[in-house]
């Protein structure tokens, strides 16, 4: 073994770290760090913030022994806007078109989260046709958010273009039924406090009982494109495990989770919204590799599809918000609450405090990016360079989200 | 066989190639300069301000009354109140902003001063193509700039722009009945008053009638508190025996008395 000094921290320094937690539980310690072979020279690579592979501003801190990775050390805060203190400093209803810009993908699942921690917060009651609205669209998030997912880490492991566009071509649907029901494809700050902004009419419905009735086909032809492909399983299988510990002890969550086989999805266990009179099964992976998490989206996506055909065909008639709740001088009564949804990505939460003024005391959010991200290095470590990026694009991760 | 599921993938793009040609709605864009697509009803992108009428200084709707500018999360809003007022759509006498600058640079099109607004005064545009080469000065759009005639929105948000009409109208005609009856009510009064004087009311009616012209349902809402004030007292003119004629009619009761003859005076047009 030889010690290899550099600005990353020194190499041998950190074995012996490892090996002095040995005693600790297992799944708390790192997994195995690699031992450098010979006397190779190391290599340090930085890897973003302008890498196309990063999904925005990121970058990867990677030491190299020739071309596997040794240590990787993550570095985000390059798109850092200071969410929570803007959380702080104004209204709570100003705050939420801030959260459409956490996750720029999925804003009406952020939109959620928010609204369910502020309705906790005052106890407000949102209608049932607010309910089956913010499911529909929560659900159609989830689709365009995986769908792209998909497209994107295609994309990375060199299919070129086409999957993504196909990708993409499916999203710009979902997206013209946002832009036509909330105003804006990607922004739509729809929801409020006790239920929704405006109205779906039935045209809108009708329209959206369309798109879904399409997209198992979409999903059909996505799995016969790339599933059985040969280049893909070879790329994919087996790399970039997450053991189910690790997953479990770091507070990985949403499709990663799954992927590493644990049951928990927060629509089940927490019941939020009305998620309990759907029947839906969540699929759980076996082995924690990137074939899993790719096998899971495409698998939640198709129970999304039934999760819509079940909320599109009982939408009931109604108000869309809650007449008692109030736009303006909103004050909610000194207290906490923590609002949570099983956004696309993991658990999405927002913990809020209020001390009875109109600015909430804390305003923090819990966001899966980042948390997911936090684990790279343990699934990176010891494979080669090009995997890493494949598996930095299976965990899926908004930089806006990840540096709020 | 090895490289069955790669040609199962051709075979896919395959299909979506070909289809492109055959049917239409696998074509999914457009050459955008010279094909758009329609934008839906909702769309937003900059919020305009909405004017009644051809001035759109005069028809401006904005009270200036810095809702929108408190509640605006990203703070792009900036007003300055007016020192006098004018009438609004209801013909009240209203501030109206001096300044009315927002920032589209920082706008981040949330629509939340559209719903805080309860003038309606406040709406989202729909139009995206303000690429401009200066860039402090031909981002911060002044009240001019933003000023949109009503017909305007009603071209870009037909469903919306209807129902805000007619929640106006609604308000308007409230307002217009509870001065109409005040109004009666009111030169009832004065009439009881100046029985003996409708000699002079006639005379005090042409002089009076500029004073009362900004607005009717201002002065009736002025009128009907003098003219209950005044009621003990009516018959004080009526015993008198003046030297110099009937007496004069208090600054309400003139008001009062032009009110019947101008019922429409002072509204903008719808």
């Amino acid at each position: 073994m030889s010690t290899s000094s550099t600005p990353l921290g020194n190499v041998t320094a950190r074995l012996a770290r490892s090996e002095k937690l040995e005693g600790k539980p297992e799944g708390w310690n790192r997994p195995p760090v690699i031992e450098v072979e010979g006397d190779s020279e190391l290599l340090e690579l930085a890897m973003g913030p302008h890498h196309p592979s990063t999904h925005g501003v990121f970058r990867m801190d990677v030491v190299l022994d020739g071309e596997r990775v040794i240590k990787l050390k993550p570095v985000f805060g390059y798109l850092h806007r200071n969410h929570e203190q803007l959380g702080q400093s104004q209204s709570y209803l100003a705050s939420m078109p801030y959260t459409d810009r956490l996750d720029y993908f999925c804003s009406l699942s952020n939109n959620w989260a928010y609204a369910l921690a502020v309705e906790k917060l005052v106890g407000q009651v949102v209608p049932e046709r607010a309910e089956y609205l913010r499911v529909i669209l929560a659900e159609l998030t989830r689709i365009q958010n995986h769908a792209s997912t998909i497209g994107f880490l295609l994309q990375e492991m060199g299919a070129s273009g086409t999957p993504l566009m196909y990708a993409f071509r499916e999203r710009e649907l979902i997206l013209d039924l946002f832009e036509s029901l909330t105003g804006s494809r990607m922004m739509c700050n729809y929801m409020r406090f006790g239920g929704c902004r405006v109205d779906a009419s039935e045209a809108w419905l009708d329209g959206a009982r369309k798109v879904v009735a399409a997209l198992p086909k979409f999903i059909d032809e996505f799995e016969n494109f790339l599933m059985s492909n040969e280049i893909l399983m070879a790329r994919c299988q087996g790399i970039g495990v997450l053991k189910p510990e690790l997953a479990v002890n770091a507070g990985i969550s949403g499709p990663m989770l799954r992927a590493s086989g644990v049951n928990y999805d927060i629509r089940k266990v927490d019941h939020y919204g009305i998620y309990d009179r759907f029947k839906f099964r969540v699929p759980l992976g076996d082995h924690g590799d990137i074939f899993d998490r790719y096998m899971i989206r495409m698998l939640e996506m198709r129970e999304s599809v039934s999760i819509l055909e079940q909320a599109l065909k009982e939408v009931p008639g109604g108000p869309v918000m809650d007449p008692k709740a109030k736009i303006r001088n909103f004050r909610p009564k000194p207290g906490e609450a923590y609002g949570r949804i099983e956004s696309p990505k993991g658990e999405l939460g927002f913990y809020l405090i209020s001390d009875g003024s109109p600015n909430p005391y804390r305003y923090r959010v819990r966001p899966p990016s980042l948390i997911n991200l936090t684990v790279l290095e343990d699934m990176c470590l010891g494979s080669n360079v090009a995997d890493v990026v494949l598996i930095f694009g299976s965990v899926d991760i908004v930089l806006g989200e990840v540096d709020r | 066989m090895l490289g069955e599921g790669i040609l199962k993938g051709l075979a896919e793009t395959a299909r979506n190639f070909a289809g492109s040609f055959v049917s239409k709605e696998r074509m999914t864009t457009v050459e955008y300069p010279e094909v758009r697509l329609p934008l839906p009803e909702a769309a937003r992108n900059f919020p305009f301000l909405v004017y009644d009428g051809n001035d759109w200084e005069k028809g401006l709707r904005c009270v200036a009354c810095q809702i929108c500018e408190k509640e605006c999360p990203p703070k792009c809003i900036y007003i300055e109140k007016s020192k006098d007022k004018k009438p609004d759509y209801v013909g009240k006498p209203q501030i109206y902003p001096a300044k009315f600058d927002i920032d589209i640079s920082v706008c981040m099109s949330c629509q939340i001063c559209v719903e805080v607004c309860p003038f309606e005064a406040i709406k989202m545009n729909t139009e995206f193509e303000l690429s401009t080469d200066d860039r402090f000065g031909g981002l911060l759009l002044d009240r001019k700039e933003l000023a949109k005639s009503n017909e305007y929105y009603h071209t870009i948000h037909p469903t919306e722009a209807r129902e805000v009409d007619a929640r106006l109208a609604q308000e308007k005609a409230k307002v217009e009945a509870k001065a109409k009856t005040a109004a009666e009510a009111a030169a009832a009064k004065a009439a009881a008053v100046a029985t003996g004087a409708s000699a002079a009311a006639a005379t005090a009616n042409p002089a009076a009638a500029p004073v009362a012209s900004p607005s009717t349902t201002k002065a009736a809402e002025i009128a009907v508190a003098p003219a209950a004030a005044t009621a003990p007292a009516a018959p004080k003119p009526v015993a008198g025996t003046g030297t110099d004629g009937p007496a004069p009619m208090t600054e309400s009761e003139k008001k009062a008395a032009s009110e019947p003859a101008k019922p429409g005076e002072g509204e903008p047009k719808a």
